[in-house]
């Protein structure tokens, strides 16, 4: 089945915001600006989940990234007052950009030059074993293919997953909670906060 | 026998995400900005995981990219408390200047 025009519409779309935002993020120089730059990558991402039919996840990409980890970020800015430029030309160790430059189109072009070898291996059947709502299921088919196999295959991973993000939190409040007695730490460490 | 583009494209595209993260995250040197070029990095392999779990009809790719959400998560929680705790006591500090654990 060929793509229609307008797939490779929404496609080149969402790849436009994908990767203009991207570079926003690795090149602003202010991190609010970077910030905003990975919530336009992340609804171009999400933009291209809902194209592929897998609308959970779109949706949990939205919500748990754009909604709480973006927003996160920002808090976390706002809160230390660093929302300052930085001055990008600072380079710390000699030739640390052209190297990561090359390095950087060295990974495309391996990576390109593997995908696009093994584009003849992908051509098999697509999609077959996955329930498409308004194809051959009914709408929140995704959803539930998604859940069986979830609480299913995968539910010790699950409960994992619950007892990781517990830990975190915890952990978090712990590292980030001001102890009274541990006050006077910082003032140690004073000297090597000069830009 | 939704994804009737390629799955190739979006591999490319994803690899074109993942590079521009992994740069990012050599060349920055504000800590904040660098676990974004994470995110970046981790959004990359989220794509891939949807199209090659379309293309090949399975719907295991989905499950991991929902174990990648979760873990991404997590990762910001943890790195962006200790950023807080960093930055607070030493206020503008880059990657540079965390060295104190060097021995």
């Amino acid at each position: 089945m060929n793509a229609t025009f307008i797939e490779y519409v929404v496609f080149f779309s969402a790849a436009v915001m994908i990767l203009g935002g991207a570079i926003g993020v690795i090149a602003m120089k202010s991190p609010v600006h970077a910030a905003l730059g990975l919530v336009l990558t992340l609804f171009g991402v999400a933009v291209q989940f809902v194209a592929l039919g897998a609308h959970f996840v779109a949706v949990v990409q939205i919500i748990v990234y754009a909604g709480a980890i973006v927003v996160l970020f920002l808090f976390v800015i706002m809160l230390l007052g660093i929302d300052r430029t930085m001055d990008l030309q600072v380079e710390p160790i000699p030739l640390q950009r052209p190297l990561a430059l090359v390095m950087g189109v060295g990974l495309v072009g391996l990576l390109g030059a593997a995908i696009v070898r093994a584009r003849d291996s992908l051509a098999i059947n697509p999609g077959t074993g996955l329930a498409v709502a308004g194809e051959n299921a009914g709408h929140d088919a995704n959803i539930q293919q998604l859940g069986a196999s979830l609480y299913g295959d995968y539910v010790f991973a699950l409960e994992l997953a619950s007892v990781l993000l517990i830990v975190a939190v915890t952990g978090t409040v712990l590292v980030t909670r001001r102890w009274p007695r541990s006050a006077g730490l910082g003032d140690g460490g004073q000297g090597g906060s000069d830009q | 026998m939704i994804a009737v583009i390629e799955p190739t494209w979006y591999l490319l595209l994803s690899a074109l995400l993942f590079s521009i993260g992994a740069v990012g995250l050599l060349i920055r040197r504000n800590p904040l900005v660098m676990v974004m070029c994470i995110e970046l990095m981790l959004n990359a392999a989220n794509l891939s995981f949807v199209a090659l779990s379309v293309q090949l009809g399975n719907i295991d790719g989905q499950t991991a990219v929902f174990f990648v959400m979760v873990v991404a998560a997590a990762e910001a929680v943890v790195g962006l408390g200790i950023l807080v705790s960093i930055l607070r006591a030493r206020p503008g500090a880059t990657a540079d200047d965390l060295a104190e654990l060097k021995g």
